[in-house]
């Protein structure tokens, strides 16, 4: 049924249909109000969950790992600052191949503190073997909750994963969503059958150490997982389409891509606001397309390459830095990789970190730049302050 | 052999946890200059060598970790700690 609900509400309604057996979370802006929806369910009994209340995000993550190893189905949520606070843990649990989802509101890093949006929080995670989903919208947002549990799940998978949406942008607001009913969800959505799990009566330990005769192994094992979640998640997407009626079948989707010789490529809330820009700029004649990526890890090489085939230039929307490296932002660079040798230039812009605004001005600005071969480099920067 | 996912295992005692993986260092004995003492059947913290019919010290090189206690201790010098490449 649709409905009119801020993000947030939306997520734990989710969630809550998810019936996770464990909640562990802490909280922080812009997360607060899913884990806040999520504790009034239990409290009220709408939801048969044990919600864990812990002194950190730390702590919030290592009782999930627990919970995950004794056999639950278990959530969090966090953004920022509390995401980096679980680093450790978060490499722990794709290491132990235990399915925890979690989502991610995504905030700047400090210092400075910012409250505000970008993605650097969880690029900054991108080698921790978890895989990452971006919402574009609030319904997309909420139908990535169910498909990443059916995907983490997956005894041919079993990896943790992010569902990654724009602090504020989209957990504050107020969208027309359908909230699936229950069955819907359950038909969609098996109970979980952990792989394996702690149990008294036939012990086991998880995450064991390697000596360097295994180790790397152990590594190549994860990384194969994590090649082989890119066909599940289209198969989970598939499948969500016929239980749905919305499909999510590719983990690129090309908008006004036919013909196109300048592309676009942004993850997230942007895309809105990139699409109504390259509508703008095809108005004007402008042969341009936007290539949104809804799943950055795993990385979609062959479908970027496959979408951006035939282009002149390529333009990548970055909402993260990575100091000090040439090209400036981490979505850029795995384009550029994606089409090495193909001749098409491909340019990083920095945009947006902090919660600055983009508006459809600035999307075609940075249209212009790749056009003329100028990039790699801050977009919108205000000169009088540097 | 292949790897349990995620690094799992069974709890178990060295026995069942092969600890030879672990060898830098492999001891090789003298068959000349050892006289049959028995004292690295002994001293072997991981009781891995046994003597064979003759005396002589046999390694087993699926639990030896390569400690050296062994050829340090051996009062005829017969046991070497050789590099192995793996």
């Amino acid at each position: 049924m649709m409905e009119i609900m801020e993000g947030s509400h939306a997520v734990a309604e989710a969630v809550k249909r998810c019936r996770p057996g464990v909640v562990s979370a802490y909280p922080i802006t812009p997360q607060t109000h899913i884990v806040e929806r999520l504790a009034d369910f239990v409290a009220d009994g709408e939801m048969e969950s044990d919600y864990l209340t812990v002194d950190s995000e730390f702590s919030a993550l290592s009782a999930c790992v627990g919970a995950s190893a004794a056999g639950s189905r278990v959530y969090s949520s966090t953004s920022s600052q509390g995401l980096i606070l679980m680093a450790e843990v978060c490499f722990n649990a794709s290491g132990m191949r235990l399915p925890i989802v979690m989502s991610i509101a995504n905030r700047a890093l400090g210092a400075p503190l910012s409250i505000w949006n970008d993605q650097q929080d969880s690029i900054a995670m991108r080698d921790s073997g978890w895989f990452q989903l971006y919402a574009e919208d609030v319904q997309e947002l909420v139908d990535y909750h169910f498909l990443s549990y059916r995907v983490a799940e997956d005894h041919n998978i079993l990896l943790p994963g992010f569902v990654c949406f724009d602090g504020f942008i989209l957990s504050h607001t107020y969208e027309p969503v359908d909230i699936p009913d229950q069955e819907t969800v359950d038909a969609y959505l098996p109970a979980f059958d952990p792989y394996q799990k702690l149990d008294a009566n036939d012990p086991i330990s998880m995450g064991m150490y390697a000596t360097p005769d295994y180790y790397m192994e152990f590594r190549y094992e994860l990384d194969r997982a994590m090649e082989r979640a890119a066909g599940a998640i289209e198969d989970a997407g598939r499948a969500f389409g016929e239980h749905f009626g919305r499909e999510y079948g590719s983990l690129a989707e090309a908008y006004r891509m036919d013909d196109a010789d300048t592309a676009l490529v942004a993850m997230g809330s942007i895309c809105g606001t990139v699409k109504d820009a390259v509508d703008e700029m095809r108005d004007a004649g402008r042969k341009v397309g936007l290539l949104k990526l809804r799943s950055f890890r795993p990385f979609p090489k062959a479908e970027v390459a496959r979408a951006l085939d035939g282009v002149a230039a390529v333009a990548v929307l970055d909402k993260n830095i990575s100091p000090g490296m040439a090209m400036k932002g981490a979505v850029g660079l795995e384009v550029r990789d994606a089409l090495w040798k193909t001749g098409i230039d491909v340019y990083s812009y920095v945009i947006g970190l902090g919660g600055r605004d983009v508006r459809r001005k600035d999307i075609a600005a940075v249209a212009d730049l790749a056009e003329s071969g100028r990039g790699d480099m801050f977009y919108g920067l205000r000169e009088e302050l540097i | 052999m292949g790897l349990n996912v995620g690094c799992a295992a069974r709890p178990g005692r060295a026995r069942d946890n092969k600890t030879g993986s672990w060898r830098v260092f492999r001891p090789t004995v003298d068959s000349e200059t050892c006289k049959k003492c028995g004292l690295c059947v002994l001293i072997c913290p991981e009781g891995c060598i046994r003597e064979d019919d003759d005396g002589m010290p046999v390694v087993d090189f699926e639990y030896c970790k390569g400690c050296g206690l062994c050829a340090e201790e051996c009062p005829a010098e017969a046991i070497a700690m050789e590099q192995e490449e793996k």
